[in-house]
């Protein structure tokens, strides 16, 4: 390779240096004193938004909650049929489970939240040139920090998102100092079938917190099916119900599933219904759940 | 043959019975019972919440498994039997995807539906059938079975994608659908079984009762007509007795596959095809047959629990292929 060509090969990077630099939009500054573009990783897909979004969907309830949190909330113009918190979220048909690509791209999205892609969402919305972030379901508090960070830098919002997460870690410091560690046992349902959650989920976590046992640990982690027999046996000293709102399930019905009147939680009336939606999501209202158990533990009560 | 079969089956509900999540040793069993007979009172209780275990819940899901087993198993011969179609189960003709129907529409349209899936998936069962038997005869022509066969198709499709369209429409429906589309005694008590009890009855009865006409008719319906049994007669009877019982077993443990199939063949392959065996083996075998895939559902990753369905076609379909085998090279 002689020289000449070197020198020409130089000369052509500079000068595609110039010229992408002079092309590349002037870096923008939004209210809030922040500027875009920005790139935001989330998982292996990094994902640059140009521009601050004044448009944003969200497929997920749990990002939904989180952008009005972090004040997000006027940027967002349409939320799936399951974002049932806050209020003032603007409810649509969409659904986060089976996304319609038109339905969608008639909000003329800049920007889309969404959980779970059960197609090529993704793929498609790059097509369009629409910035989408993937924020799966957590599998540790932390990462529901990262997802209201993420959320934060892509909505100009990043003070806002720093502020909730601190607030948030604060209350949970607050509560999990305040309630008793009673070294009770529990049993979380989440469907009439026994399904649960190991302490290595999202939800065992938060329990764990508290230094309550899960009874559920013994049959393997992540979300698991259990033997109605084995539950009677474990004999929880607390019961929640995650399915008292879809399912219709309270302290009753539990009692008068067969064999269940032998469990300690169930003749103390130590069974909780919680707010199903609470105990789902990943967002800020995880401190509400927080709470919620911990209220459970309170002298006084069962 | 019965005989042996039986013994199989006692067999089986007393490995039911003894193994589980939680080990109750058969001795403090027998005990148990000792205990609880009048007259005797000899042994010694078990403790109040182990008796709760065995008697509340493991022993009734043991039942339900033998009723479901055997209906779903008896069910596929017959329906095999008055098709003159060895693939025939008791899932055709609408039953099954009837039952999805109504079980999701349940699940879908309230809270506090626990209760309302067996006999919401039994109506939908009932209609779904109904529906095939009305379009088949209405279609007319042809020969019966298969223009029955092939309107139950049809049916099946369409109550099917009814059901995917209530599930779209309603997220929340996903879990409580998926579950019982896999199948299983999970959640089980005396309860389903007193259910589902009378019509397992009366469809057994009126099953067997055929049986020997089910031979007959293998040879045709009109050399059946010209022996004197009147075919149409016999089918409806039957397609009514084997679509309530598959409506009664899917109402109470949901959709568990390759029953209806791998069990009446199974009984063939060793007892020839005559349906005076096939029936009451293929009642037998087939409640034996669940009783241990269910003993595995709970026990295999106890304890969590293995849903019924995966296991009666992971265990069920190579069971099935080595009968086969080994049937095929012995004649």
């Amino acid at each position: 390779m002689g020289a000449p060509s070197k020198v020409r090969r130089v000369t052509l990077l500079v000068t595609l240096a110039l010229i992408a630099g002079g092309c590349s939009e002037p870096p923008s500054t939004s209210q809030s004193g922040e500027s875009f573009p920005v790139t935001i990783e989330a998982g292996n897909n990094p994902v640059r938004v140009p521009r601050r979004p004044e448009r944003i969907v969200s497929l997920s309830p749990t990002a939904t909650e989180i952008l009005f949190a972090i004040g997000a909330g006027p940027q967002v113009v349409a939320v799936d049929e399951a974002s049932s918190y806050p209020v003032e979220a603007p409810r649509t048909e969409l659904s986060g489970y089976t996304p319609n690509i038109e339905a969608l791209a008639s909000y003329r999205p800049d920007l889309v939240v969404y959980s779970s892609d059960p197609g090529e969402l993704r793929d498609a919305l790059n097509t369009l040139g629409t910035p989408a972030l993937l924020q799966p379901a957590a599998e540790r508090l932390e990462d529901a920090y990262r997802q209201i960070a993420q959320l934060g830098t892509a909505t100009g919002r990043r003070a806002e998102s720093s502020r909730l997460v601190e607030s948030m870690k604060e209350r949970i410091a607050a509560i999990t100092e305040s309630a008793a560690e009673p070294e009770s046992s529990y049993y979380h349902e989440l469907d009439e079938g026994y399904y649960t959650a190991t302490s290595k989920t999202f939800i065992g976590e938060v329990y764990g917190l508290l230094g309550l046992k899960n009874i559920a640990d013994a049959a393997g982690t992540g979300y698991v099916q259990l033997s109605g027999e084995f539950i009677v046996q474990a004999n929880p000293d607390l019961i929640f119900l995650a399915d008292a709102r879809c399912c219709g399930q309270s302290a009753a019905t539990v009692a008068a599933r067969p064999g269940w009147d032998q469990i300690d939680a169930v003749e103390k009336g130590a069974v909780f219904p919680l707010d199903d939606d609470i105990a789902s999501r990943w967002g800020p209202r995880t401190v509400d759940f927080l709470q919620a158990i911990a209220e459970s533990l309170e002298p006084g009560r069962p | 043959m019965l005989v042996l079969s039986i013994v199989c089956l006692l067999a089986a509900v007393a490995a039911g019975a003894a193994v589980g999540p939680v080990a109750i040793s058969p001795g403090r069993i027998l005990s148990d019972v000792a205990a609880r007979l009048p007259l005797l009172e000899t042994g010694t209780r078990l403790s109040e919440r182990d008796a709760a275990i065995l008697w509340q819940l493991r022993m009734p899901r043991v039942l339900l498994a033998t009723l479901v087993g055997a209906m779903l198993a008896a069910s596929g011969a017959a329906y095999q039997g008055v098709f003159r179609n060895p693939l025939a189960d008791p899932y055709l003709l609408g039953a099954a995807s009837g039952a999805a129907l109504g079980a999701t529409l349940v699940i879908a349209l309230g809270p506090g539906t626990g209760g309302m899936v067996p006999p919401a998936a039994f109506a939908g069962a009932l209609l779904g059938v109904g529906l095939a038997y009305l379009l088949g005869r209405s279609a007319g022509g042809g020969s019966g079975a298969v223009t029955l066969i092939l309107a139950g198709v049809a049916v099946a499709s369409f109550l099917t994608a009814l059901q995917t369209f209530v599930q779209q429409r309603d997220q929340d429906t996903f879990r409580g659908v998926y579950r019982w589309v896999l199948g299983g005694l999970a959640t089980s008590g005396w309860r389903d079984v007193r259910l589902i009890l009378p019509y397992v009855v009366v469809s057994s009865v009126v099953l067997l009762l055929h049986r020997r006409l089910l031979d007959v008719m293998s040879v045709g319906d009109s050399e059946a007509g010209s022996l004197g049994v009147p075919a149409r007669r016999v089918r409806l009877w039957v397609i009514a007795a084997a679509t309530l019982g598959t409506a009664a077993a899917v109402a109470a443990g949901g959709l568990i596959g390759f029953v209806g199939i791998i069990v009446p063949h199974s009984v063939r392959l060793v007892a020839g095809s005559s349906y005076r065996l096939v029936l009451p083996l293929s009642l037998v075998f087939g409640a034996a047959f669940l009783v241990l895939a269910d003993l595995l559902a709970r026990t295999v990753l106890s304890p969590a629990e293995l849903p019924l369905g995966v296991v009666t076609a992971f265990f069920g379909a190579p069971f099935f292929a080595v009968l086969l085998r080994s049937g095929v090279r012995s004649r």
